[in-house]
């Protein structure tokens, strides 16, 4: 498969009036036409940084993006953006969330929501609004949203850290649903480990001050995934033995821990 | 939201209870208005009964004096509110919308809003004549304001979260302004229509106490001026009645516009 997202030596720096400060420095990283990326890390690592600077909403960096070789200006259609929070339109009823600028008046769109709808399990709830939804129904109206204008590649935020365990189980595998019916590219920032494996086709471990890769982890295990198999957690350990690599790291910079 | 098109509002009362809810008070200080007008109590003179006012509504109707005189101020008021309150909502639109039209506009503007609309109404006779002209712009000036604070206000409180997402959609610049910026608005735009359409209708006294010729408010004051008090209560009793109609049409379309909202009912 060929390369669709193209990072090299990307380097952003915030300016304040206190001075500056690195968060991310020299990433690199290429992610093959549908692959299924996971970018984890403590706070501060800058991840949900690299996420903006894909999408195209900060275009202040060092270094270049490139998308199907075409360096990334501004944010479009091509780059979905799922937020922390699902972010709808509170004054639009849910299949009018997933149009938003489109027309449902015309039958390709109203098609294709209806398909989305579908897809994202939310059937009845077509003319409900955002204040009748959870948490977890509101997330996947925003994920339909993204997916309706076929983005090249969906960037999603850590976007199901606000829900509960279940209702995060169960959008993992919704999302997995998604990505093996519709072939997108995704890349999906986490702070769970448990999520990070079960999802990747690669885990891009960050560490902070300033954000670099620390380690790439390939995840060769066949969907569907057991959390509880040996091999998942054999890689699990694996994650978290890079995870305590870096707050090693931290104590002998800092000569304190966090 | 009590928007729900059934009969039971959430508290579970039903329509006509509210109403009759809301006639209480007004019912009864008619009652006791009357029994004290009749006792003698109170001087009939400078307080005519209820009953009389009703015959003295029922006279001018019957002459149609009444409703021309009514459909005169109700024309100066809509074509007032039309043009004050459209105006103002472009402007509050454009202010909101633009950060450099907002600081090059909207000190003038803060202080035109503080001068009085009895002081300057002398000035817009003699500017403009004593024809409707003056009494539409006065009503218009009255009108303006609520709606450019409210629409500039309604602007500014709309989510960034928001914009950014219309952003990642894609969105143009029109479709950010009909599908984002004015719907999240829309809530201060209507309170900004309420109050305006309120503002114009009492824009009514002073515009058609000078030098007018037709209208409620001219019918008012030639009655003071002739003692003729029912036709006074009349009049009062009419900006009372089409001033709550209007606000009630107003609050109407709140209910049908913004029922998405999730908000504290009461």
């Amino acid at each position: 498969m060929s390369t669709l997202l193209d990072i090299r030596q990307l380097s952003k720096t915030f300016h304040s009036g206190k001075g500056s400060v690195s968060a991310l420095q020299n990433i690199n990283l290429a992610v093959k036409e549908g692959e299924f990326i996971t970018v984890i890390g403590p706070s501060g690592c800058g991840k949900s940084t690299l996420l903006k600077i894909v999408a195209g909403l900060d275009v202040e960096y060092d270094g270049s993006v490139k998308l199907n070789d075409r360096d990334v200006t501004g944010p479009g259609i091509e780059k979905g953006f799922i937020f922390q929070e699902p972010r709808l339109f509170p004054w639009l009823t849910v299949e009018k969330n997933i149009a938003a600028d489109l027309s449902l008046h015309k039958p390709e769109i109203r098609k294709k929501v209806d398909e989305l709808i579908e897809l994202v399990r939310l059937k009845g709830f077509e003319k409900s609004y955002p204040r009748e939804l959870s948490g977890g129904m509101a997330q996947r109206v925003a994920i339909a949203r993204a997916l309706l204008r076929n983005p090249k590649v969906l960037l999603l935020d850590e976007p199901f850290g606000a829900l509960d365990a279940f209702t995060r189980a169960h959008m993992q595998e919704v999302l997995l649903d998604i990505w093996q019916q519709n072939k997108t590219t995704m890349i999906f920032v986490t702070h769970d480990i448990d999520e990070a494996v079960f999802l990747a086709n690669r885990i891009v471990i960050l560490k902070p001050r300033p954000g670099t890769v620390q380690k790439i982890v390939p995840v060769e295990l066949l969907f569907p995934r057991k959390k509880s198999s040996a091999a998942f957690q054999e890689l699990r350990f694996k994650v978290i033995g890079e995870f305590e690599k870096i707050e090693e790291l931290e104590l002998v910079d800092n000569g304190a821990g966090i | 939201m009590s928007a729900s098109t059934d009969m039971t509002k959430p508290g579970g009362y039903k329509r006509t209870t509210v109403f009759l809810l809301g006639s209480i008070l007004p019912l009864a200080l008619l009652v006791f208005w009357q029994v004290l007008g009749g006792l003698g109590v109170i001087s009939t003179l400078l307080f005519p009964t209820p009953v009389t006012i009703a015959k003295a509504f029922g006279k001018l109707a019957a002459t149609g004096e009444l409703w021309e005189h009514f459909r005169i101020s109700v024309a100066r008021a809509a074509l007032g509110f039309i043009l004050g309150g459209g105006f103002g909502l472009l402007c509050g639109i454009l202010a909101g919308l633009f950060r450099r039209t907002e600081r090059a506009f909207d000190p003038t503007i803060q202080m035109l809003r503080m001068v009085p609309s009895l002081a300057v109404a002398p000035l817009f006779v003699i500017w403009f004549g004593i024809g409707e002209e003056s009494k539409v712009l006065l009503i218009a000036k009255g009108a303006f304001f609520p709606l450019y604070i409210n629409a500039f206000l309604g602007i500014r409180n709309v989510d960034n979260k928001l914009f950014e997402v219309a952003r990642v959609l894609g969105f143009s610049r029109l479709k950010q302004l009909i599908r984002l910026v004015i719907p999240a608005a829309l809530p201060n735009i209507l309170l900004g229509v309420r109050l305006s359409v309120g503002i114009s209708w009492l824009g009514l006294v002073v515009a058609e106490l000078m030098a007018s010729t037709s209208g409620i408010g001219y019918l008012m004051s030639d009655a003071r001026q002739f003692s003729k008090t029912p036709v006074v209560f009349v009049g009062i009793i009419i900006f009372a009645v089409v001033g709550k109609l209007a606000d009630s049409l107003v609050r109407l379309m709140e209910r049908r516009w913004l029922k998405w909202r999730d908000n504290y009912q009461g």
